[in-house]
């Protein structure tokens, strides 16, 4: 049970982190409108990674869960980056 | 139904949601591998690709999920504090978003299918190949997210129901925190979907 | 008080009693009672498993000679289609976990039931509604689907048969199978009783627990890849079409991606149950529990790296041939140590050769065999002389079914009396382990023989140098299949006649044997305070 106390302020926090994820949406349309080369993608993957992990640690609450959770999504994604990884061995070097 | 192996475990069904959302984005993990090997191959067509795309709708539609994604948030918050109208308010609004998102991609399909750009449209067959890919990509993943969107929307449209009768409250919220979680999801997963595929330079 | 002596008498019944004034059909059909979900598991895992015997007889029978015997090149096709389709997605990958995992999950660990109870009953609904519409790909339309069970594209992509609908089938299947799995991985973490510490855990949990993880983790690539087969043949996306810039090799990293870590969903559960098993029947606690739980992790992990070795043959890079070729070298050494472990165990024990003994035994030694022959196939160089011969064939029947498919029989002898309360015939039981291995091995040491030979699988005709080794194995195939009916006749007519036996007949030390046989709804009238680990054998019996 959730006391009242602990959820004081909690509103203005949504809202913030609301602002900022707005402030990086338009931060990364204005990157991908200057030229970086490849730098490109890698920025605009590294924010898109920033306002995911604003969502999931704020909306959807992981920084009040337990370690399970957290690890399991640790796991989840070290294991997408596995597969994403070893597919690239054949596919750069054909 | 009432026996002891039913009673309620709030963090116990929250990992079970966690673990069924971290299936979610393997599902749409498979995609992502796609999407990253074939830029590899052809990064000009998916340049080219990403152009035609409308950088007004996917930014709109990015705003329009972020904020659905805060009302759920702040609806939860208001259900935690017994505040009932404002909690089914957020949650209309969000539904509101939810489906204001799914009239700009059906606007945003339609524009691309007068352009002749649909799979296997006949200017995406004499287009050189790569750009068949990006456009291949471009509607299964829209697709699917889209599905998920109206999955969500629906779930929320059941959970409003719930809050109207009652018989979801601050002491017994996990329904709607579940069905937020879901949501969220939704929106992370476009979070990705925006710069891979409009903001190709 | 009145209310607590009804309670009292509704928990002194054991599961297989009716509990209501409904038809008892509904009263399983729709019970969120994770035994009875369990047995509904069982006897329709069991009724597909008889479905995928009879296709894969058709197979052999059509084998014994060269030429067309039975069947032309078409039905042949669809023969082994569907044999690999039922034989993977409604025999081995649900049948442990979900048959025996749900029975006995909640047994193990001291809880009343899994997490989500009636999750799990949707999860049953799922599976028998894909596994109806798997075989009804078998009729109607453009004929039964003639892909093979990898559903290759762009091949699956062209072809007019009902692969749609078999497509389709497998996606609710593999969503059943992702549901299981988080609510397995949910009630392991959630709902053990007090005092069953991490170490506590039996054998068979802990590899639940691994498998869990590959059916939540890896599933989705499934799901997606099979989607992708959807929009090909619907929408012609052509992502999959060289000639428009796709590339089919994609379809089969995707593919393996799920395909590979699903053998070890196969796997680790037969594993898990012959971990059971062989201390019990050697009266020693296992040897290196520890050791035999990292290697069930380390199994899960690491088989998820290797679904490259599938592909050494289709024009896959150099350098990830010698990645992935490297890495599936690696899987071998925990799959060794739960050998040795097992072996080890073995070591100084007064060992009883019950039939559960016997099948447990036959595990460590056909997947050996298997998991060996799998080093062959796992070596690009030698990978490149046996690729699609029958060598693959046999190594994966040694793997799949005298790995897991033993294991599947072991665990039904192991906790026949738990279940059922009665128990069948020893020396029926052993006379039919007994013929199904040496047709098994008859059927497939001569395919394998075959295979090293050169005779390719999914080929209904061959060269004549190859008929006595074929016939060989058609003739293995008719002994395993009386071993099967043996076995199926005896625990039938236990069902009707067995006799009764106590609560712990193995006096066996994990907590699922502390309750009555059969165990009464709700399991324990009071939730056991755990003291001793799984296999402290001098205080079986209590919790």
């Amino acid at each position: 049970m959730p006391d009242d106390t602990r959820h004081t302020g909690a509103m203005r926090q949504l809202i913030a982190t609301w602002g900022l994820l707005l402030c990086l949406t338009a931060a990364t349309v204005g990157i991908s409108r200057i030229d970086l080369g490849a730098g490109n993608i890698w920025a605009a993957l590294g924010i898109a990674t920033g306002k995911a992990a604003l969502v999931i640690f704020f909306f959807m609450h992981l920084k009040e869960e337990g370690r399970v959770i957290k690890i399991s999504l640790l796991v989840a994604l070290a294991t997408l980056a596995t597969f994403i990884g070893l597919t690239f061995f054949d596919v750069l070097y054909r | 139904m009432n026996t002891s192996a039913q009673h309620h475990d709030a963090e116990g069904a929250r990992l079970g949601m966690w673990l069924f959302l971290l299936s979610e984005l393997l599902l749409f993990g498979g995609l992502f591998v796609l999407f990253a090997v074939y830029l590899q191959r052809y990064p000009d067509q998916f340049i080219a690709g990403g152009k035609q795309l409308s950088l007004a709708f996917g930014a709109g539609n990015t705003a329009l999920l972020l904020t659905s994604s805060l009302t759920v948030a702040l609806a939860l918050e208001a259900l935690r504090r017994n505040r009932y109208r404002l909690c089914q308010w957020l949650l209309g609004s969000t539904i509101g978003a939810a489906l204001w998102f799914l009239v700009n991609k059906g606007l945003e399909w339609h524009a691309k299918f007068e352009h002749d750009l649909y799979p296997g449209s006949v200017t995406l067959r004499q287009a050189p190949p790569g750009h068949d890919t990006f456009f291949g990509l471009y509607y299964l993943t829209t697709g699917l997210h889209g599905l998920h969107v109206i999955i969500g929307g629906v779930i929320l449209a059941w959970v409003l129901c719930l809050v109207r009768q009652g018989r979801i409250t601050g002491t017994s919220p996990t329904i709607l925190e579940n069905s937020a979680l879901y949501w969220h999801l939704v929106d992370v997963i476009w979070i990705f979907i925006f710069p891979l595929y409009y903001l190709l330079l | 008080m009145g209310k607590i002596i009804r309670m009292g008498e509704y928990f002194r019944r054991g599961f297989l009693e009716p509990s209501g004034d409904q038809p008892s059909l509904f009263d399983w059909i729709f019970s969120t009672d994770h035994k009875r979900i369990g047995l509904l598991y069982l006897y329709s895992i069991s009724t597909f498993f008889a479905v995928g015997v009879t296709l894969g007889l058709l197979i052999r029978l059509e084998l014994i000679a060269p030429g067309s015997t039975i069947v032309g090149p078409d039905t042949y096709n669809a023969l082994f289609t569907l044999h690999g389709v039922v034989m993977i997605f409604l025999f081995i990958i649900p049948g442990i976990p979900a048959a025996f995992g749900n029975i006995l999950l909640p047994l193990q660990i001291g809880a009343r039931d899994v997490a989500f109870p009636r999750l799990n009953l949707f999860s049953w609904w799922l599976y028998i509604i894909g596994a109806s519409m798997a075989l009804s790909s078998l009729l109607g339309g453009g004929g039964p689907p003639d892909t093979g069970w990898t559903f290759y594209l762009p091949f699956a992509g062209e072809t007019a048969t009902n692969v749609s609908l078999a497509v389709f089938a497998v996606f609710i299947l593999g969503f059943s199978s992702i549901l299981t799995g988080l609510n397995f991985i949910t009630t392991i973490h959630r709902m053990r009783a007090p005092g069953m510490t991490w170490t506590r855990l039996p054998l068979f949990i802990w590899s639940l627990y691994a498998t869990a993880w590959v059916q939540v983790l890896a599933t989705p690539i499934l799901g997606i890849t099979l989607l992708l087969i959807l929009a090909e043949r619907i929408l012609g996306l052509g992502l999959f079409d060289a000639a428009r810039g796709g590339d089919p090799l994609m379809y089969q990293h995707l593919f393996w991606i799920y395909s590979h870590p699903a053998v070890y969903i196969m796997v680790l559960p037969a594993m898990g149950v012959v971990s059971e098993i062989i201390p019990v029947f050697a009266r020693r606690p296992i040897f290196g529990y520890k050791a035999i739980v990292a290697s069930s992790i380390g199994i899960a992990a690491a088989g998820s790296l290797v679904w490259g070795h599938h592909m050494f043959v289709s024009g896959m890079s150099d350098t990830a041939i010698l990645v992935f070729s490297l890495l599936t070298f690696i899987v071998a050494i925990p799959s060794a140590v739960k050998v040795f472990n097992w072996v080890a165990t073995l070591y100084g024990g007064s060992i009883r050769l019950d039939a559960p003994m016997l099948f447990a035994l036959s595990f460590v030694l056909l997947f050996s065999i298997g998991g060996l022959s799998g080093l062959v196939l796992g070596a690009a160089a030698t990978d490149v002389h046996v690729h699609d011969t029958h060598f693959v064939v046999a190594h994966f029947h040694y793997v799949m079914f005298g790995g897991t498919g033993f294991a599947f029989f072991g665990a039904l002898h192991y906790w026949f009396p738990k279940i059922f309360g009665c128990m069948y015939n020893n020396r029926r039981a052993t006379w039919g382990w007994g013929i199904m291995i040496i047709g098994f091995n008859l059927l497939y040491f001569s395919m394998m023989l075959a295979g090293l030979r050169g005779m390719p699988r999914r080929y209904y005709d061959y060269l004549l140098q190859f008929s006595q080794l074929n016939r060989l194995a058609t003739y293995g195939s008719w002994i395993l299949a009386v071993g099967l009916m043996l076995m199926a006749a005896n625990l039938l007519i236990a069902l009707r006649r067995g006799q009764c036996v106590g609560a712990n007949p193995w006096e066996a030390a994990t907590l699922e044997w502390t309750v009555a046989s059969p165990p009464p709804t709700e399991n324990f009238a009071q939730l056991p305070q755990v003291s001793h680990g799984p296999y402290d054998f001098k205080k079986a019996g209590k919790p």
